[in-house]
């Protein structure tokens, strides 16, 4: 009776954050401490996945959201936010809007949720799975995978062209004096 | 009390609540992707717990595997985007970004 109290505390530990952080994303007026909140809501769902014996995804989790995703996120926020007073620095509108869809996404789905009868499995797999995702990966899914390689590249060759600007490529092109690119002198 | 898979969805459902909120509410560019993040997140957490609790097999585990890769291309995609939108308004309020030539 021990184990299945301490697994329950772990996922609501997890559940918890997760959640708690997401709703602190919804809400907050700071576009800085929202991103920061996000850090806790991947967290959260990288522990749930290490809950629900997912070990690779929840490591893949960790490494690409939390190592990736969440240092563009903030590195926008700071680029673009022009933060003078924080305060404010994430605007909202239509908020009851916003709030009817939230509360009729939640008791509906949540609805849902509770009164389906799943058919679940009556023992739950438990072990590690990174080999076994490693064959699907290179078994059943393997031109999935290859698109997938050549999706992150044409991602990479996007995000550098855009992000880099007019000024980059024209150096590359060699025409025309482009406008150069705007300096954000104003975002101290 | 043993965990079911009500208890993951229910997770996933705030999840994306707070996704759509975000999404519906901000002016923020970034803050929209913040959501949309959200949203994905959700999504592959349903994967993963439906992977467990229903099929029992690894499918699942890299379909969520493959999200998060859509999710992270998409998110440098539209961040460089959201780069270049402040570089020609000035601001990132989609709101006031309406005009197709400035």
């Amino acid at each position: 009776m021990k184990v299945p109290l301490l697994s329950a505390m772990v996922f609501w530990a997890f559940a918890i954050l997760a959640m708690a952080s997401a709703v602190f994303v919804a809400f907050s007026r700071n576009i800085v401490h929202a991103a920061f909140a996000l850090l806790g809501c991947f967290f959260g769902v990288a522990g749930l996945y290490l809950f629900l014996s997912a070990d690779f995804v929840g490591i893949i989790q960790v490494m690409v959201y939390v190592g990736g995703v969440l240092i563009l996120f903030l590195f926008a926020v700071m680029l673009t936010g022009k933060i003078r007073n924080p305060e404010k620095s994430n605007p909202s509108r239509a908020i009851p809007g916003g709030l009817v869809t939230m509360l009729v996404t939640l008791g509906l789905f949540g609805y849902l949720a509770f009164t389906t009868p799943w058919q679940v499995l009556p023992t739950v797999p438990t072990g590690p799975t990174t080999s076994q995702i490693g064959d699907a990966l290179l078994g059943p899914y393997i031109l999935p995978f290859e698109v997938a390689s050549v999706l992150l590249l044409a991602a990479l060759l996007g995000g550098v062209l855009l992000a880099g600007g007019v000024r980059g490529r024209s150096r590359l092109t060699g025409n025309e004096q482009d406008e150069a690119p705007r300096d954000s002198g104003g975002n101290t | 009390m043993t965990i079911t898979i009500s208890h993951l969805l229910v997770v996933s459902i705030v999840l994306l609540a707070s996704g759509l909120y975000c999404v519906i509410t901000r002016k923020n560019a970034v803050a929209l992707l913040m959501g949309i993040e959200l949203i994905l997140n959700a999504a592959n957490l349903n994967l993963v717990a439906f992977s467990r609790f229903v099929t029992g097999d690894i499918d699942g585990q890299v379909f969520a595997l493959f999200g998060i890769l859509l999710a992270a291309a998409e998110t440098v995609v539209a961040l460089a985007i959201v780069l270049q939108v402040f570089r020609a308004f000035d601001t990132v309020d989609v709101d006031r970004t309406d005009k197709l030539r400035g």
